[in-house]
């Protein structure tokens, strides 16, 4: 029976200290219209071996190709020590570190991961963790709306830039309590227009939201849009690539006083791209608006000894207390992930992860000059972090099939999303890239655009 | 035994470069856009890394090391085969966005546990996406909202909680749009009927429920509950967080519920992982399945998986996630169910209730005031140290840290708020008869102790990697960040 | 035995209101109360200008282990709140008549300040609640 341990003689014992003569009558509370006695539609048990054999020959399905797709998810080298010590049973069998004297080890890593969070960010303090970028995007909506006492606006100003997907995910989240989300269009150099912000004057919002990079790839110039949102009663909130940062400017200095709350996707710090998760959201903010964050927090103190110590701090700004009142119903956050990426973060540096970014920039720049290159291929716009935009002459559905079918995940198709940029296809070449891969991605575009010429 | 933060450890220009880039390349971004000063990360050396977090780790309690008897966690063994084979590297390095026909073995992992979900639940859908119980609660709850919308029925504001339930529950209510409306529950464990007759009418959106509730006794009145709340218009909502005591046994569709969540972490056993990551999956009955968050994974032909999204749902609530949710984590939940298969499952919920049960018997024989003795346990009971503290001063929370001396991680204590000095106690199914003897030994000792000798008890922990915090100062003078130097020397 | 000063009004939820000589109130929590909330961690106080009904949560006092909301416990405008609560939120605990008050209002409804309870009967009030 896997993982029960009783014997019959358990069994006996235990029955005869309840008093009663089978395990079934423990459930003689239960309606008798309600009891069911099998469960027809699950099958039989696998062994080990059973279910290795079965979960190898579908992995053996699966995958085989070179990617060079972004769009929110970004495959970087994973050292092995990452993932080694996260497994270990003592991280990845612990629980919420609620007994803060049992749990010392998760509490300090905590810590640890808080504190390089707002080095990243240059904002004052981080939360553990919540699910992934998308939610987070949408508490930081919740939380502007919280905080902004000056505006009671429940619309948000959201650049184009930002992720559609978490452009739809807060609505989805934040509907419920009336957020509305406005759009800013970009510029042509693919970047928020602050010509069209500045129309806005006069009407009330509760936050300006900005990706950086967007999620085109590009570069947003950052300060002006800062600046005019605090002018106008505005907060601002980031949406910042954490492998970007590292290169950057941070959102803590944007502008004259930096952005308030900072958000975004943590995946990229040691998680694999993982068939999309699990992954972890981020969200760091100013001091003065801390109490208004989700999620929970772990603060530093010292025991009855003097000796320093970890504990969940603020905890009353949380469900479990604070119940209909709280900042969020979030409890289960994305620990394990966090503890990833805190290796991550220890193991890389800040000079790591520089060198990390520099050349996921160098590699997308060293594709898109190639493919430029070639017939009725450009690159959309001229500065960009580690994706570009590609606009080709004709649609990119059948070249992304085409190089499908020569192992090689071509890019994210803009056309649903971005369709003001023509036939454009969003590619991304990290450090997990080689010049092989790269010249083989041109050769099969140089085949693909002239096999189709042709036709 | 205590570590320093890592920052302490970092030396000014230290790296672990094996896997760093060698070379730096040169860039094309205009500097106006760079950062001048490198944030503020550890330098240290990979041995630095590999010993801090080491040692680190070796500070926490896990189930991997001691009995968690967390009531309302299900703290059961998280099976290594789960992992390993979640961590195949090609479901490891295949991105979300990639051609499906490159996903057809992930997503037939997927489509089997919406189809096994179904079959444990007896609901008539699924989605996966759903990133940990208290998101799934939401989804629950936005559908509910969505239903009475589609039928244009806009008063429907007010979702009814017992007064025990989970603070997930009020706090989504209200992320919802909705209010909170508490209804009490009796002496005897099972929600006041009168009070909530009282409270349904036409501004009723639903009731959120758990059972088993958390009172750790089943809700005996359910079909009455639901033909309450569904004659006054309203649906059904079932937090499952307690499905460990029933799996198997009961279907949550057959209750009257019309929606419901499953916590992926907790009845089928993906790790807790310090905090998460978790699942909340969402089942719903007909009622409900048009608006089901989305993406859901479909069938097309005998051997072929597509995601369905927004176009194949257009009244879905929406998207939760960027992708579709912690993929990663449902992949053990596919082994794990795989592996227990249709007998294991009803063999979890024999267990653990009987485990329960013997645990509460032989407490209640030691003379713990334990509630609802007279009543079945469900796979979790309560005891009440409220005379304990009254006699001897020592409460709870004392017990609670007394047991960690003693190599047990405490169960859940204060929740739920009903009962004074409570301990929640769920021991699971995968403990055996010798640890929870052992554990019940602990409580008797530490009851003899608090008699005896309560100042000892409440110096309790001692053996700890720190003694007991001081939480006050933890939230007054707030240090959530590591201020100090980097060594230079 | 908890403390109930003679001089001062008080609301069934544990608020106590000193009326000054400018017809504005001053608005705390009493003794009993602080004691039950245990050690205050923070204070989150209303904005000048804000106005409130008689029983709405105007202030939420805040210790680690819970948040409990504070009533109006007349109707009135908040001209200010206690400025040294920001830094020290122990002083609710300390002196939760003097140095830890916490707003002062301007009543929009005078006669709702005869429906608060005068000491003697606050006192009562703490004696049949066992508190």
């Amino acid at each position: 029976m896997p993982y029960i341990p009783h014997t019959d003689d358990d069994v006996a014992a235990m029955l005869a200290v309840i008093g009663v003569d089978s395990t079934a009558e423990l459930f003689d509370e239960i309606p008798d219209g309600l009891l069911i006695d099998a469960l027809p539609g699950i099958p039989a048990a696998l062994t080990e071996a059973g279910i290795t054999r079965l979960m190898r020959a579908r992995a053996g399905r699966d995958g085989g190709a070179v990617s060079f797709l972004g769009a929110g998810a970004y495959e970087h080298y994973i050292p092995a020590a990452v993932w080694d010590i996260a497994n270990r049973g003592e991280f990845y069998s612990a629980y919420t570190p609620y007994q803060a004297e049992a749990s010392q080890g998760t509490l300090q890593l905590i810590y640890e991961f808080q504190t390089m969070m707002t080095g990243l960010t240059g904002l004052d303090v981080s939360n553990a963790s919540l699910y992934d970028g998308a939610s987070a995007f949408a508490e930081a909506c919740l939380m502007a709306v919280r905080v902004n006492r000056k505006s009671k606006s429940r619309r948000m100003l959201v650049s184009r830039g930002v992720n559609p997907v978490y452009r739809a995910v807060a609505r989805a989240i934040g509907g419920g309590q009336g957020i509305e989300l406005v759009e800013l269009p970009l510029d042509p150099a693919g970047r928020t227009d602050f010509d069209a912000l500045t129309k806005f004057d006069g009407e009330a919002f509760a936050a300006v939201c900005l990706a950086q990079p967007t999620f085109l790839g590009t570069i947003e110039e950052a300060d002006a849009i800062t600046d005019w949102a605090h002018a106008h009663d505005m907060l601002v909130i980031s949406i910042c690539n954490p492998t970007g940062l590292a290169l950057l400017r941070p959102p803590g200095e944007w502008g004259e006083t930096g952005a308030d709350i900072a958000c975004g996707e943590g995946q990229p710090l040691g998680i694999p791209v993982s068939s999309g998760g699990p992954y972890f959201g981020y969200m760091v903010c100013r001091k003065p608006l801390l109490r208004q964050m989700p999620g929970r927090i772990v603060g530093r103190t010292v025991d009855i000894e003097g000796r320093p110590g970890f504990t969940l701090t603020l905890q009353a700004r949380e469900q479990h207390i604070r119940r209909s009142k709280a900042t969020s119903n979030i409890c289960t956050n994305q620990g394990l992930m966090v503890t990833a990426a805190t290796i991550y973060l220890s193991l890389l540096g800040a000079e790591g992860l520089r060198r990390t970014a520099l050349q996921c920039h160098a590699n997308t720049n060293l594709l898109a000059g190639k493919l430029a290159q070639l017939e009725g291929v450009s690159v959309a716009f001229d500065t960009y972090f580690h994706e570009a935009v590609i606009r080709f002459d004709r649609p990119v559905a059948a070249l992304v099939d085409a190089l499908g079918e020569r192992g090689i995940l071509a890019g994210y198709d803009l056309s649903e999303h971005y369709p003001e940029l023509g036939n454009a296809l969003l590619v991304c070449a990290t450090d997990a890239r080689t010049h092989e891969d790269i010249d083989a991605y041109v050769a099969a575009t140089r085949s693909a655009l002239d096999r189709s010429q042709a036709a | 035994m205590s570590e320093p933060v890592i920052f302490e450890l970092s030396r000014a220009g230290r790296r672990a470069p094996t896997h760093a880039v060698a070379e730096v390349p040169a860039h094309t971004i205009p500097e106006a856009l760079l950062r001048d000063a490198p944030p503020v990360l550890p330098e240290v050396s990979e041995l630095q890394v590999v010993r801090h977090f080491t040692r680190l780790s070796q500070l926490n309690f896990s189930i991997d090391t001691e009995f968690y008897p967390l009531g309302s966690c299900t703290m059961k063994y998280n099976p290594k085969i789960c992992n390993r084979l979640a961590m195949l590297p090609e479901f490891l390095e295949r991105h979300p966005l990639g051609d499906v026909e490159r996903g057809q073995g992930f997503l037939e992992c997927m489509f089997e546990l919406q189809e096994m979900l179904k079959a444990v639940t007896g609901m008539t859908a699924i989605s996966l996406t759903p990133m940990a119980g208290a998101q799934g609660e939401f989804a629950g709850v936005a559908m509910i909202r969505a239903y009475h919308a589609a039928r244009q029925d806009h008063e429907r504001c007010e979702i009814i909680v017992p007064d025990a339930a989970h603070g997930t529950n009020p706090a989504t209510a209200t992320m919802c749009g909705c209010t909170a409306v508490e209804i009490p529950t009796g002496p005897d464990g099972d929600v006041d009927l009168d009070a909530l007759r009282r409270v349904v009418g036409p501004r009723t959106a639903g009731i959120m429920l758990t059972n088993p509730s958390t009172l750790g006794v089943f809700e005996r009145h359910i079909t009455e509950v639901a033909e309450i709340v569904h004659s006054a218009g309203g649906l059904l909502y079932y937090d499952g967080a307690n499905l460990n005591a029933i799996l198997g046994r009961v279907f949550p569709a057959d209750m009257g519920f019309d929606v419901i969540h499953v916590n992926l972490h907790k009845t089928f056993s993906t790790p807790h992982g310090g905090g998460g990551p978790g699942s909340g999956v969402v089942g719903v009955n007909d009622r409900l399945a048009a608006f089901l968050p989305v993406p859901i994974v479909g069938r097309t032909g005998a051997d072929r998986f597509v995601w369905l999204t927004e176009q194949d749902l257009p009244q879905s609530i929406g998207r939760l996630s960027a992708f579709m949710g912690n993929a990663g984590i449902l992949l053990r939940a596919y082994i794990y169910m795989r592996l227990l298969g249709r007998d294991g499952m009803r063999r979890v919920s024999e267990y653990a209730t009987l485990n329960a049960n013997y645990l509460m018997q032989q407490l209640v024989k030691a003379g713990f005031d334990v509630a609802f003795s007279e009543r079945r346990a469900s796979h979790e009971f309560i005891v009440s140290l409220k005379g304990i503290a009254g006699e001897t001063g020592i409460t709870a929370m004392d017990f609670a840290k007394a047991l960690l001396d003693r190599g047990f991680h405490a169960p859940t204590t204060y929740f739920p708020a009903l009962v004074a000095e409570c301990l929640l106690i769920e021991p699971t199914e995968t403990e055996t008869r010798q640890d929870l003897d052992a554990f019940a030994a602990a409580l008797i000792d530490i009851r003899d102790q608090a008699r005896t000798d309560p100042d000892e008890v409440r110096a309790a922990p001692r053996t700890m990697p720190v003694r007991r915090l001081d939480d006050v100062r933890a939230a007054r003078q707030l240090d959530l960040a590591w201020q100090g130097e980097p060594e230079s020397s | 035995m908890s403390e109930v000063p003679d001089n001062l009004k008080y609301s069934s939820e544990h608020e106590w209101v000193r009326l000054e000589d400018d017809g504005s109130v001053v608005v705390g929590i009493t003794d009993h109360a602080q004691a039950a909330l245990g050690e205050l961690v923070y204070v989150e106080v209303p904005e000048a200008g804000q106005t409130f009904n008689k029983g709405d949560a105007c202030i939420v006092v805040e210790s680690v282990k819970a948040a409990s909301d504070v009533y109006a416990p007349v109707s009135g405008a908040c001209q200010a709140a206690n400025p040294a609560l920001g830094d020290a939120p122990e002083l609710v605990n300390q002196s939760p008549y003097e140095g830890g008050w916490l707003v002062r209002l301007q009543p929009s409804d005078p006669a709702e300040l005869d429906e608060l309870m005068d000491a003697e009967a606050y006192a009562r009030l703490l004696a049949e609640s066992g508190g």
